[in-house]
């Protein structure tokens, strides 16, 4: 039941108290802010990591060839390794299920003209497979397909930003593009998550690079993502066996470590889940110790509030309050300065995060921020904390013998 | 009124117990105006507390207006308090973040009368102890003798059977110690039964029954010839 008189009361009581309700209400207000920024700056710190992996799929492999540093197999050292067709087909082969996408790469740089607007942009030749493998999202069109490497189409998959280069807030599907000088359509616009860089590229089907640049069956780089049920250690030993195998098909000494280059995205994603563990538990520890240090201080305030107000307390009793108003009025007091502290330093944490937010990404924080959940449960801690540091201060103060609180004066 | 009969009590110090109260008879009429003397151990105050409720006896009757005061629970002795029991203390305990009106109505708001209804009754007793003017004001505006008044309009405020003072000029001047005992003795002539506890000589003789306690027992209890404090005012 709402009761207009008991709120006067409490009202009156803090108004009439502004020093105490405010340093106890300080307190809590200086948890939350604390709690919020801390744990604000935790999911920043993170957003920066996984950010940097966002753009390629955690359980990617990237095969590369170099030249061979050792003499082997009576083949001299310095001698250059080039994958070929062939070689993309024998780890797709041989390697089968274990294999989820697969793709070859051509790196090329290209001008790229459309009418008066023209500029140099990467150029990436291609599998079907390529989209998967670097999580490359189709704005508008399609992209390059089995038929267009079949058939060796002249045609393009572009990104967001070379569409805005050169085609000016038009549409560029559909529409040709000149790439040194030879005429591609433009099939399909993507964007990227990985940043603006990742934007600029031109995709191409394998087989057309190919043929246009050197008539040959050359290929760059092979990339491939493993199975995504092969646990880390799976992956390592199947990353293993891919660069044995390699080596022995391309006569290479197993101790060379430039030929042939396997690097595994499970490694690095590894150490980074790890990492991140580790900073969520610390973050976890400091903010929970921030809450606690709150709660501390609630039940401090509380015990003062109690003793101080021992003397009122006995008077009320002496002119007829039962213990239970006793109780209510000193719990609903400190459940208000909590609740409202709270929401103020929830406000202020936020605030801060606002205006200093941005700034923050040169220090590697990226869009700090806290769930509204998180946020939620912090402050309904603190104020069931407040209750229950409030209840047994109250509880005990309801006990107060009159003449014992009256006495001392 | 009120009766008491064999009341004893006693407060552990440490392994021993100091027997405080020794069997205490005492029966007080209607409209009476006792002063219970005694210097102090003598067990007076713990008398005024137990008749207060605000303390228990280990033993005897106490029966206050026909109802015997026993196995009282907190909240029972709250709701006694309230209905029957008025206090005037020598430090006169006003809530200090009250006005002097907001202290005069807290009995009433205790009892659950809606507010407009207890500010105007508090304003009521105000007016009677000569403070109208000073409703707004909180206690340390006040004086010494003006929060004593406050405190007596507050004990008033619930129309209680029994004014129960405990040294009510103990903090006051002389002069403002016989403004307040006139004032009480006004309440007096109106019917208000008074028990009041008191080391001088000159407040006792101000009221028209003096009980003398010593070492828990009540050693004197005779009518006196009342003084009538206007004379020095």
């Amino acid at each position: 039941m709402f009761d207009l008189d008991l709120w006067r009361e409490i009202f009156q009581s803090i108004n009439m108290n502004r020093t105490r309700s405010l340093l106890s209400g300080f307190t809590v207000a200086f948890a939350i802010l604390l709690f919020t920024v801390l744990f604000a700056i935790a999911n920043g710190l993170q957003n920066t990591f996984s950010e940097a992996f966002v753009d390629e799929a955690a359980n990617s492999i990237f095969i590369k060839s170099g030249r061979t540093t050792k003499a082997h197999k009576g083949l001299q050292a310095g001698r250059r390794i080039q994958f070929k067709n062939e070689d993309f087909d024998y780890v797709k082969e041989e390697f089968g299920d274990k294999v989820e996408f697969i793709t070859a790469r051509i790196y090329k740089n290209v001008n790229a003209t459309y009418k008066n607007e023209q500029s140099t942009y990467p150029l990436r030749a291609v599998h079907p497979d390529h989209q998967f493998l670097e999580k490359t999202l189709i704005q508008s069109g399609r992209y390059i397909n089995q038929n267009d490497l079949d058939n060796n189409t002249k045609s393009v998959v572009i990104g967001r930003l070379v569409e805005e280069d050169l085609f000016i807030k038009k549409e560029a599907l559909g529409k040709y593009i000149n790439l040194n000088g030879i005429p591609y359509k433009v099939v399909g616009v993507f964007h990227d998550d990985g940043g603006d860089n990742e934007e600029r590229i031109i995709y191409m089907p394998v087989t057309t690079a190919q043929r246009i640049y050197g008539n040959n069956d050359y290929i760059n780089q092979i990339n491939l993502t493993y199975n995504p049920e092969m646990d880390y250690d799976q992956a390592l030993s199947f990353s293993t066996l891919l660069t044995k195998k390699l080596k022995n098909r391309f006569s290479i000494a197993k101790n060379d470590q430039r030929a042939v280059r396997v690097r595994n995205m499970a490694q690095g994603t590894k150490a980074i889940s790890q990492m991140s563990f580790g900073l969520t538990i610390i973050i976890l520890v400091i903010g929970f110790g921030t809450l606690i240090a709150g709660i501390v201080g609630i039940s401090n305030i509380m015990i003062f509030i109690v003793k101080e107000r021992t003397k009122e307390i006995g008077i009320r009793k002496a002119l007829g309050a039962s213990p239970k108003s006793i109780v209510s009025i000193i719990l609903i007091e400190s459940i208000l300065i909590t609740a409202i502290a709270g929401y103020i330093g929830l406000l202020i944490g936020v605030g801060v995060l606002e205006l200093v937010g941005p700034s923050l990404e040169d220090y590697f924080i990226k869009d700090p921020g806290v769930s509204n959940s998180l946020v939620i449960g912090a402050t309904a801690t603190l104020i069931i904390a407040g209750a229950i540091a409030g209840y047994l201060p109250a509880k005990k103060a309801s006990k107060i013998k009159p003449i014992i609180a009256l006495r001392n004066d | 009124m009120l009766k008491i009969n064999q009341l004893h009590k006693s407060y552990a110090i440490g392994d021993s117990s100091l027997h405080v109260l020794k069997g205490i008879d005492l029966s007080v009429d209607k409209g009476e105006m006792v002063a219970i003397m005694g210097s102090s151990g003598s067990g007076k105050s713990t008398l005024l507390n137990i008749i207060g409720m605000l303390d228990e006896a280990d033993s005897g009757d106490y029966i206050l207006d026909e109802l015997p005061i026993k196995d009282l629970t907190e909240k029972k002795a709250a709701v006694y308090r309230n209905r029957f029991l008025g206090f005037i203390f020598q430090s006169f305990n006003l809530i200090n973040y009250k006005t002097a009106v907001e202290n005069v109505a807290l009995p009433l708001y205790y009892q659950g009368m809606k507010r407009k209804e207890r500010h105007e009754l508090a304003m009521f007793h105000l007016g009677k102890v000569g403070l109208a003017d000073w409703a707004k004001h909180l206690p340390k505006e006040l004086s010494g003798g003006q929060k004593q008044r406050v405190a007596i309009a507050r004990a008033l405020a619930a129309n209680p059977k029994l004014l129960l003072a405990d040294e009510p000029t103990g903090a006051l001047d002389t002069k403002t110690s016989h403004e307040i005992m006139e004032f009480i003795q006004s309440l007096n002539d109106e019917g208000k039964t008074i028990l009041m506890v008191t080391h001088e000589e000159d407040i006792a003789n101000m009221c028209k029954r003096i009980v003398r306690l010593r070492d828990g027992v009540i050693m004197e209890d005779k009518r006196v010839e009342q003084i009538r404090a206007e004379q020095y005012v």
